[in-house]
């Protein structure tokens, strides 16, 4: 199949499960999933964060470390200041100097 | 939640009063700057990729613009080159974007009175725009609804702009920018780190991370992300029930 073809069908299927839960639930949304959006994005972020650090070997050197002492700092940052950029910013850096200190 | 009015067309200053549209603008670009350095950078790396294996700047371009996911957009690299057939495009987007579904139930709520931002706002509803607006906060005296708007906009265009750079680009880069991936991931544990202080109940959070932590394990890395969506969805449902029957 052609490139135009797929990115079509790809599009397609990405923008339909987009749409999907709107389109189910038009009129009025059902109490069960208006209270299953509530909890679910704390529980959605975590699994995020998880998917992001899927690929990490804890089992050979760096250990994961770098990203662990990132992702730490990146938590003590947002707690003190309360600044999603400015903890991107310091977890990135860290991240950065980490891994061309232990490369 | 307040509705507010809506003229058939928007100017910018002039509904609610003075610079209201500006601001707007201005603070939904602020919010979106977190994402701004991940994606254009993250993308450059896709756009790159993409014109090694033989697509230039307008299947960028269609990618980013179209398809706007992350992951799918390398995966497509892969399904492009191998000629897979309609029906494997169709069944691994499915499976890889499936976690989409999760964010569009989370946002019904928040996303009610969008009126014409609403199918926009739906379409560019991706990772990180996601952890940007799921918690419903906006800026005090701002439209909600333009604000969102503008945050998932201002973050397509940073997507289309790293991917066309990319391939422009090709594989000159004037730096080393090892590690800057690792922007995503901090994204994701500052608006975590967020949602854990500004909540008491602690146990969605923590489902989220030891449903995908167990799936992880069981599963391997490539096929972990639904039996994770469906365990989480699983526990904080079984949590409802029983709360839900406690006086």
């Amino acid at each position: 199949m052609n490139a135009p073809v797929l990115i079509a069908v790809m599009a397609a299927v990405t923008a339909l499960l987009r749409f999907l839960p709107f389109l189910l639930f038009k009129r009025k949304t059902p109490p069960f999933i208006a209270a299953l959006s509530r909890v679910l994005p704390p529980a959605i972020i975590g699994m995020l964060v998880v998917y992001c650090l899927k690929d990490v070997r804890f089992a050979a050197a760096p250990y994961g470390l770098p990203e662990c002492a990132a992702a730490a700092g990146v938590a003590v940052v947002q707690k003190l200041k309360r600044n999603t950029l400015l903890s991107i910013l310091a977890g990135t850096l860290l991240y950065m100097l980490l891994i061309r200190a232990v490369g | 939640m307040e509705k507010w009015p809506e003229p058939w067309y928007t100017v910018p200053g002039d509904a609610a009063g003075g610079d209201s549209g500006r601001n707007t603008v201005k603070k939904a670009f602020v919010t979106s700057l977190p994402v701004m350095a991940g994606y254009i950078v993250l993308r450059i790396g896709f756009g790159i990729l993409l014109r090694n294996a033989g697509y230039g700047l307008p299947y960028a371009f269609a990618m980013a613009a179209l398809i706007y996911a992350g992951s799918m957009q390398y995966v497509g690299i892969g399904l492009i080159t191998g000629g897979a057939s309609v029906i494997t495009a169709a069944l691994t987007t499915l499976m890889v974007n499936a976690r989409h579904l999760f964010y569009s139930i989370s946002m019904t709520g928040h996303y009610q009175h969008a009126g014409k931002y609403k199918p926009y706002m739906i379409f560019a509803l991706t990772d990180e725009t996601y952890s940007l607006l799921c918690d419903g906060k906006t800026p005090a005296g701002e439209d909600p609804d333009r604000y969102r708007f503008l945050v998932s906009l201002f973050n397509h265009c940073y997507w289309i702009l790293g991917c066309t750079l990319g391939s422009l680009l090709g594989a000159v880069l004037p730096f080393s920018t090892a590690g800057i991936e690792f922007s995503m991931t901090a994204l994701f544990v500052a608006s975590f780190t967020e949602q854990w202080l500004n909540s008491r109940d602690h146990l969605p959070a923590l489902t989220g991370i030891f449903s995908t932590l167990l799936c992880l394990l069981l599963f391997g890395p490539d096929r972990f992300l639904i039996p994770a969506m469906l365990l989480i969805t699983l526990i904080l449902s079984l949590l409802r029930v029983r709360k839900e029957g406690q006086p």
